[in-house]
């Protein structure tokens, strides 16, 4: 077997992902520990490998290009097809991000493979023949200690577990054709909707303005979104109460089943702090929570409590952020 | 609704907030439907590490269907209903306390459920895979439902794996299902977008949240469970090769700290951000 690393550079609508990055990063590190190369594999229509520099840039050695017009929307059975077709010639581990995409592509990978899959990975050691990994478990309250002894491995990582990391390689690109033809996947994708392209994706975002029913109605996350933009890096984000009540889309919902989310700040406003809520943010670096009632749970993990009317309190902060930014 | 963002309503399909009933806008297929069911505690509790150092501590916790699969189990429920017939199978892997959750499977109206049993919980999604495909292949199931993922392990992985195993068109984590003829018409929600995705029957799907919020037993369904057909069979899981080694709760954050009150506190909020937590 050898000691070469597949990462999953996914694309989305002809874009690179951060997530592509992210699984190069994490390759690198299989790959250094064992002596071998990383391989990133991009497939879309094509055009798509303009971005093998980018990938290159993050510590791929080479760049395997699917370019085919089937796979301008996701095409998860010839993805995966392609992908465990060329894990044949002998790799040492497959790595993807844990994304909506890449938890989609791995057990299906992992299963032509005949191997398990560990999934959503923060962290993981090369030991001798077995690689050892922590994952999150029960809603993120408990770790546990993987130890995978299946090859190849195929894994996934939890999205900003592993920052992409400038690490120039070649990544020189080669063409590679798809397994099979890509237009005849029994599954089709006949639409991918692109979010707003302005919007910073949650998983991405290095500040988090969340709001919750204690914002009153819909119409008050307007000061929630102003907090944002006035942080010019930060994206909104919500409790299931909110998105349960369609005053926000249930994409933006942060939990247990929502996103899970370790920005640098999250700020929580009008939020109790469920622990279904906790369960997808309490890794953030930072907590802020501004809440009118003291006793609100989400104050036992905020490094900073307000207490107090979040709509008084959120135009006041809104502009002493934009004061600071201007500063410097 | 007012500005919605990351997302177009010009499709066809209704908007995440509307209930899986609504969806099906026209009369349903009669299918015969399988859902694989996991269970595990509730969620809802500080654990504790049992002295094995290898599993949570069980004493007093509560078990029930893993989230997802409960929504699955919902899902599958109003398809038959909708169309007046078909059938609704669950299955689960695991000891004689998974009885326990087959007949709550049943109670909300599913016709039958199958225990394979096996003590001691696997943790290898290809093992599992392999047992739980190995009953689905000879079914004859239109449809075969799993949770987007199971809420201990949470490896989201046993589902797509089914689908290759028994070599049946796979959709996942979807948050809408309707049917045209023999064709699924589907949504999955991803970073800030959406895919419509479709296949054709039969198919393997795995269930996200949103798509229909699980009914409660009712007096008369817990009453019908009780006689409603339950078959035990061993598990036939192959080698495994993931193994848990250890268990431990993640840090705890240190205690929270109140500021103050009120918008006269937000300069010092700022100052700590800047100066402290050097996020500004
Ligand atoms: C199986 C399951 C899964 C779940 N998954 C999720 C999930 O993924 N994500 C999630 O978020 N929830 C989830 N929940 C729901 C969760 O239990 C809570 O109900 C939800 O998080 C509460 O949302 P909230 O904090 O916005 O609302 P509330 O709990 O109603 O809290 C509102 C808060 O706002 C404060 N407040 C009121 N007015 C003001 C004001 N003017 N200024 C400042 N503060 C004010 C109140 O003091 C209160 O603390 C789940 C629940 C279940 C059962
Ligand atoms: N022991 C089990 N018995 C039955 N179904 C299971 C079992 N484990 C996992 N599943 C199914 O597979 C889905 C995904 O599980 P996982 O891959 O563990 O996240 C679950 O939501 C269930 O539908």
């Amino acid at each position: 077997m050898s000691a070469n690393v597949l990462a999953f550079a996914e694309s989305r609508s002809g874009d690179l992902r951060r997530a592509a990055l992210e699984a190069v990063t994490a390759a690198r590190t299989i790959a250094d520990a064992s002596g071998g190369e990383v391989h990133a594999v991009l497939f879309g229509a094509p055009g798509v490998g303009k971005h093998a520099a980018a990938l290159g840039a993050h510590g791929a050695d080479k760049v395997l290009v699917v370019e085919h017009a089937g796979f301008t929307h996701n095409n998860p059975e010839a993805v995966a097809g392609t992908i465990a077709a060329r894990m044949g010639s002998g790799y040492r581990a497959f790595v993807c991000a844990a994304s909506a995409t890449g938890k989609d592509i791995a057990p299906r990978v992992a299963a032509k493979l005949k191997v398990p899959v560990a999934s959503d990975l923060i962290a993981f050691e090369v030991k001798g023949a077995a690689i050892v990994a922590t994952h999150p478990g029960y809603t993120g309250k408990v770790l546990q200690t993987l130890s995978l002894t299946a090859t190849p491995a195929v894994l996934s990582v939890r999205p900003g577990a592993f920052l992409p990391k400038e690490n120039a390689k070649a990544g020189a690109s080669e063409a590679l054709a798809p397994a099979g033809d890509p237009a005849a996947s029994r599954v089709k994708v006949t639409e991918t909707a692109a979010g707003n392209a302005a919007k910073l994706d949650l998983g991405e975002a290095p500040v988090i303005i969340s709001g919750g029913r204690g914002l009153k109605e819909a119409g008050n996350f307007k000061l929630v979104e102003d907090l944002a933009a006035a942080f010019g890096n930060a994206a909104v984000g919500a409790t299931r109460a909110v998105t349960d009540d369609g005053w926000r889309p249930h994409a933006d919902q942060i939990g247990q089943t929502g996103r899970l989310v370790s920005p640098d700040l999250y700020v929580a406003c009008g939020i109790s702090g469920a622990i279904q809520h906790l369960a997808g943010m309490r890794t953030s670096k930072t907590i802020v929570a501004i809440n009118k009632d003291k006793e609100a749970p989400i104050f036992k993990v905020a490094d900073y409590g307000i207490v107090g009317d979040a709509l008084e309190i959120l135009p006041v902060l809104t502009e002493a952020v934009k004061k600071a930014k201007a500063s410097g | 609704m007012g500005e919605v963002r990351g997302r177009s309503h010009t499709s066809h399909l209704p908007s995440p907030t509307c209930s899986f009933r609504e969806s099906l806008q026209t009369t349903g297929p009669t299918l015969k439907i399988a859902v694989c069911i996991k269970r595990v505690p509730d969620m809802d509790v500080r654990f504790k590490i049992a002295p094995s150092g290898k599993a949570v501590d069980e004493t007093g916790l509560k078990f029930d269907i893993s989230d997802f699969d409960g929504y699955a189990v919902e899902a599958a429920l109003q398809i038959k209903e909708k169309a007046n017939a078909g059938e609704v199978a669950v299955i689960s892997l695991g000891g004689d306390v998974v009885q326990e959750t087959l007949r709550k499977a049943m109670s909300m109206g599913v016709d039958r459920a199958v225990q394979l049993k096996h003590d001691g919980a696997p943790v290898d999604s290809y093992a599992i895979a392999t047992a739980l495909a190995a009953e689905l292949k000879d079914g004859g199931y239109d449809l075969i439902m799993f949770g987007r993922m199971s809420i201990d392990t949470a490896h989201g992985a046993v589902g797509a794996m089914v689908a290759e195993l028994l070599g049946l068109p796979c959709v996942t984590a979807i948050s809408k299902l309707e049917f045209e003829g023999t064709t699924a018409k589907m949504r999955r929600e991803l970073e800030g977008a959406y895919e419509l995705v479709e296949c054709p029957l039969p198919a393997v799907v795995t269930i996200d949240e949103g798509i229909a919020r699980p009914r409660y037993p009712s007096l008369k369904g817990i009453m019908a469970a009780k006689k409603k057909p339950l078959e035990t069979k061993p598990a036939q899981l192959p080698e495994q090769r993931l193994a848990l080694d250890a268990m431990a709760l993640p840090a705890e954050r240190s205690a929270g700290r109140i500021i103050g009150e009120g918008p006269a506190v937000v300069p010092e909020l700022v100052r700590l951000l800047k100066e402290e937590a050097k996020v500004l």
